[in-house]
């Protein structure tokens, strides 16, 4: 069993950043924080550096676009603290035409990459990440291939007649 | 010797042939490719299949496998080639050495396949030019040996001057590859 409880964090959290917190969930098992943008970089500090809550782990993140949502792009990141066995998903959204986001690459540097990859994909830029440019993806490549106005059919294929394909 | 080895045209004693240089260079190509493989999916495990001994690719005078290709004679393709690994193959065709050519195996290589996106080639023919198409997903190894026996074919009639010649160079040059 989980020594970290729910509430717990949630009580923390609404102590130091409650006016920024937006948003508080179980979804499935999982709880889930949204947070204004502006104060994503501390509360991630906060996790990672608090020695109850030792959210020293960095499973994952990504990119989130939803493009019918007034704030439309977003960020996802998912922390473990392993010895309680209790992870956490942090989420910020905004709606500026050219996101940037604070780097969590001093905190956890296996954020490096995956900032890089997100970058390559959203076309989001980290603001005090190492090396910022694209890692998976081409460098020529024009656009930001998991937006989804993005084509995903390749728009260069010369063999595709839509007599053919009856588009 | 392989089933399609047609008898050379020429003058048969016993023991000894005499025929002209280039059918008799272009025996000794045909029967000696060293071919480079250049396996990036799921072809690229039928092409094991195809060199282990069930197969035994080895029949055809291609036992050795090249894996520079400053040694190479045939560059297989097989698998799915992404934009960004297009630049690499395409320096890998122009380290080869002449003559040379090229297998495209499978429908990836040969046309981009099933991942018709933004981050696939649409075919090897695009960045450098394609003698021998084999179509499958993934080909089986009888396929792959049918393919490479049509390459045997090209390399046994090709005429000696043939990569000197202007269509050659245009063909070339069409790539943009000196």
């Amino acid at each position: 069993m989980s020594s970290l409880t729910q509430e717990y964090i949630t009580e923390q959290l609404q102590s130091k950043f409650g006016e920024s917190i937006q948003s508080m969930e179980m979804l499935h098992d999982f709880l889930t924080i949204t947070v204004e943008k502006n104060s994503l970089k501390p509360l991630m500090k906060f996790l990672h550096d608090d020695e109850t809550l030792n959210f020293h782990f960095l499973t994952t993140l990504c990119g989130l676009h939803f493009p019918d949502e007034a704030a439309q792009f977003g960020m996802m990141y998912q922390l473990h603290n392993m010895p309680a066995n209790c992870r956490i998903r942090i989420k910020s959204f905004t709606n500026d035409s050219e996101p940037v986001f604070e780097t969590m690459s001093d905190i956890w540097p296996a954020a490096n990459w995956q900032e890089r990859e997100t970058h390559d994909f959203y076309g989001y830029r980290f603001h005090g990440h190492p090396d910022m440019r694209r890692i998976l993806n081409m460098d020529s490549l024009v656009g930001w291939p998991m937006r989804k106005e993005f084509p995903l059919e390749d728009p260069f294929r010369g063999d595709k007649d839509d007599k053919m394909f009856g588009r | 010797m392989s089933e399609n080895n047609q008898k050379l045209d020429g003058f048969e004693g016993p023991g000894f042939l005499a025929t002209s240089l280039d059918k008799a260079v272009g025996m000794a190509r045909k029967n000696s490719i060293w071919p480079l493989p250049f396996a990036t999916s799921c072809c690229g495990i039928e092409f094991m299949a195809t060199m282990a001994s069930t197969y035994d690719f080895g029949r055809f005078g291609s036992e050795r496998l090249s894996f520079s290709p400053r040694q190479a004679d045939l560059l297989m393709v097989m698998g799915t080639i992404s934009k960004k690994m297009g630049p690499v193959l395409r320096q890998v065709y122009e380290q080869m050495a002449e003559p040379k050519w090229v297998i495209a195996v499978g429908a990836c290589a040969s046309t981009g396949g099933i991942f018709d996106t933004y981050s696939v080639l649409q075919g090897i023919d695009r960045i450098i030019p394609v003698d021998v198409y084999v179509p499958g997903c993934p080909p089986r190894p009888e396929q792959i040996i049918d393919g490479v026996l049509k390459i045997q074919e090209l390399v046994q009639n090709e005429s000696l001057r043939r990569r000197n010649s202007p269509e050659y160079q245009e063909l070339l040059a069409s790539y943009g590859i000196e």
